[in-house]
């Protein structure tokens, strides 16, 4: 490699790490809460929609496949190659933001969505959910304004990585890049798998965890 | 030296060469010219605050215009002044310089950073103007949320702008260290001022995100009222108090490191003589930089944090004096047996040293977790932090500035005046801050514009105290530059001083620094065995 490619690899490398203690700041929220009120954060898991949100890791892996690709077929010089494979991330990337707007209209339509008219889901089956603290509702909304919080930030990463592969597209219509020359699809493919990574830890801790904790409940 | 080669001063000319410039020395300037602007501000704020406090009485400014006044002093000092003074000037003008190589890592990206830091400026001067801010500058909940009806959300944007710009700086030093060094120039061969904007840089890049999250969910509970940090809706205030803590108290070493880092080259250079214990220096300020994210909780002594976690913070807390007193051994032993000589960088590293002294033994006082429930929000914190960020981090950039202001401008200033304004400042600042050490002792508490009778002869002290440092500062201002237009012209190397910036490059230097591929063969700090003292 030659040095500025190594600096950039390094200088994305860096970057990422800022990413991870930006996003580590919320999960730090997520535990303090899900720790303190662990049935209002089950049963408000629960009002997820485990499918949708299922069908986006799948994208999203998929995704990351195709970036792997795209950065492999300018590796080896292949035009084509890197233009099919970047128009499928971008596909892909959009995918997901579409499912995501109708995840997110869903809750809008159920009250989920924190402030005035929210309406806690389980109140219906209220009783033994309190647990020390404020009451059941108010931690339930606590629940959905981290998931409106971390997903939303997710989605907004979703639409820079999306704006930063129309750039590397318009590159590789160009033929900028060469088996010589492929550090920005490699920089940017970086990016991409970390903004789905952070996916994957999103989808088990908001998604999967009411199913996993109500059966360790009873 | 030929006289028609061109500094990177005056190639090219204009305004908007400048403006768009990539060069990290032309950035360093920029970003000097801005920071001593808000210096300035932060420094009127001061004015008032102790202007107000001359009296006992709350006579001068009502409680809501000093709750201000404070809080603005604080916001512009720390996140537009102290974070960016040592690491954007002199850091930006000397690591890529320091590291044999024609310019930062990414210079646009630097370039950024500056124009990251002048939004985050001008959006933190709209909340000024705005009306300003009255949370104090750790906006704390429920101070900054349901409380305060000031321009918060403003300033909050304005801090979380500011930060990205720090972490793009802190992000280009990285990897510029780690992958720029010339040939020859071995991790162990590098100044201390690299080793210390290292660990810095680091401290910037794990920080800064969490305050920017942290200031992003207190920006969600303003504008639509969730309810992450208010109990009313089952959150928890103190979570804001931690998350802003994990960065702020880092943030004391992006103020101090830099700064470790300057007073390390200039004794160094004052002395003649190679810094004792070299490694070990380098690596106390990574080790400093390590501790300084295991102590956050010193902040929450008395906000409810359990008493065991407060026993681990007190302990560790401690422990960041290990590091510190072994670079401040070290560089007396550097000073012991060396050629010193007498000029003004050796007056301010010599202030800089008595006076980071008393910040640090102070901060053992307030590691202390049963005094610190005393000394809490007294009058006695304010004068340790100051003593660390005033007395350490100002003295350190004050000496750092005198000393590279030839390579900088290849002028000379007026000695003399330099070193009255040393003085000045010195007397100044230990009359202005020393005093709050005792009315703290005497527990006053801080951030209230009236107190007792009783209280005022320590206050008048530090009144006056604080007019002396003013004239030294100003002084500073005025003779630097005056040294722009009139001053003599510098010499490549007018202290006699070792390092590729000194030895290697034109003062100024020109715009790719050197006019050769620089390649190293010797350790930092070679100077000849008996100190010979050689003006250049």
């Amino acid at each position: 490699m030659d040095q500025q490619l190594e600096a950039s690899v390094l200088g994305m490398w860096v970057f990422l790490v800022t990413e991870v203690m930006f996003f580590g700041g919320l999960f730090m929220a997520y535990i303090l809460y899900r720790y303190w009120y662990p049935d209002a954060w089950a049963a408000a898991s629960n009002h997820l929609n485990v499918q949708m949100g299922a069908i986006n890791t799948v994208v999203l892996i998929i995704s990351s496949l195709t970036m792997v690709l795209a950065v492999r077929a300018a590796q080896v010089g292949s035009w084509i190659g890197q233009i099919v494979n970047l128009v499928l991330t971008i596909g892909f990337g959009a995918t997901f933001l579409v499912v995501k707007y109708f995840e997110y209209a869903e809750k809008f339509e159920h009250h989920l969505v924190p402030g005035a008219n929210f309406a806690a889901p389980t109140q219906v089956i209220a009783g033994h959910l309190v647990h020390n603290h404020a009451n059941v509702g108010n931690a339930e909304q606590l629940f959905f304004s981290l998931y409106f919080i971390m997903t939303g930030i997710h989605a907004a990463h979703m639409v820079v990585g999306i704006g930063l592969m129309s750039v590397i597209l318009w590159m590789a219509w160009k033929k900028r890049f060469s088996p010589g020359y492929y550090g920005p699809v490699e920089v940017s493919g970086l990016y991409w798998h970390f903004v789905d990574i952070v996916w994957i830890f999103l989808f088990p801790l908001l998604y999967l965890l009411g199913a996993h904790l109500s059966t360790g409940a009873h | 030296m030929t006289a028609e080669r061109q500094s990177y001063l005056d190639a090219p000319y204009g305004l908007k060469s400048w403006l768009l410039t990539k060069d990290h020395k032309r950035i360093a300037m920029l970003y000097l010219i801005s920071i001593t602007i808000f210096f300035a501000v932060g420094g009127l704020f001061a004015l008032g605050i102790r202007l107000e406090l001359l009296t006992p009485k709350g006579d001068f400014v009502s409680d809501d215009v000093y709750n201000k006044l404070f809080t603005l002093h604080g916001i512009v000092m720390i996140f537009f002044f102290l974070i960016p003074s040592i690491p954007a000037t002199l850091g930006n003008f000397f690591i890529p310089i320091m590291c044999g190589t024609k310019d930062l890592a990414f210079p646009r990206i630097n370039l950024l950073s500056w124009y990251l830091y002048i939004i985050g400026g001008v959006l933190g001067l709209a909340a000024i103007i705005g009306g300003g801010v009255d949370t104090g500058w750790t906006f704390y909940t429920p101070y900054s949320t349901t409380a305060s009806h000031t321009s918060v959300t403003i300033a909050a944007v304005a801090a979380f702008v500011a930060g990205f710009s720090s972490i793009l700086t802190g992000f280009n030093f990285i990897v510029t260290v780690h992958r720029m060094r010339a040939p020859g120039l071995t991790w162990f061969r590098l100044p201390l001022f690299v080793w210390a904007h290292y660990a810095t840089s680091l401290v910037m890049i794990l920080g800064t995100p969490v305050v920017a999250i942290t200031l992003v969910l207190l920006m969600c509970e303003r504008a639509l009222g969730l309810g992450i940090f208010d109990p009313k809706l089952g959150g928890d205030p103190v979570l804001f108090q931690h998350l802003f803590w994990f960065y702020s108290h880092p943030a004391v070493y992006i103020m101090i490191l830099p700064g470790m880092g300057v007073v390390s080259e200039l004794v160094s250079a004052v002395s003649r003589k190679q810094v004792f214990g070299y490694s070990f220096v380098a690596f106390s300020s990574l080790a400093i930089a390590i501790l300084g994210f295991l102590v956050w909780g010193h902040h929450l002594f008395v906000s409810s944090q359990s008493i065991y976690a407060g026993l681990v913070f007190s302990i560790i807390t401690m422990l960041v004096a290990v590091p510190s007193a072994v670079k401040t051994f070290n560089w007396a032993a550097t000073m012991y047996k060396g050629s010193v000589t007498w000029e003004s960088p050796t007056y301010w590293v010599i202030g800089f040293m008595g006076l980071f002294l008393i910040g640090g033994l102070t901060g053992l006082f307030l590691a202390t977790l049963g005094l610190d429930v005393h000394l809490t929000d007294t009058y006695f914190v304010v004068a340790h932090f100051h003593y660390i960020m005033v007395g350490g981090a100002i003295m350190a950039f004050m000496g750092g500035l005198h000393f590279y202001w030839p390579k900088m401008t290849g002028r000379m200033y007026p000695e003399s005046f330099a070193k009255a304004s040393a003085i000045l400042v010195f007397v100044g600042f230990n009359l202005t801050f020393f005093p709050q050490f005792i009315l703290g002792y005497l527990g006053m508490p801080r951030r209230y514009h009236s107190y007792p009778d009783e209280f005022q002869v320590w206050n008048v002290f530090s009144t006056g105290g604080a007019s002396i440092l003013g004239l030294g500062y100003g002084l500073c201002l005025i003779y630097l530059l005056w040294s722009l237009k009139k001053g003599a012209i510098a010499p490549a190397n007018p202290w006699g001083a070792k390092g590729l910036e000194w030895e290697k490059t034109a003062s100024p230097p020109t715009t790719f620094n050197f006019d050769e591929d620089v390649i190293v063969t010797e350790p930092a700090y070679n100077y000849a065995p008996g100190g010979k003292v050689h003006h250049g």
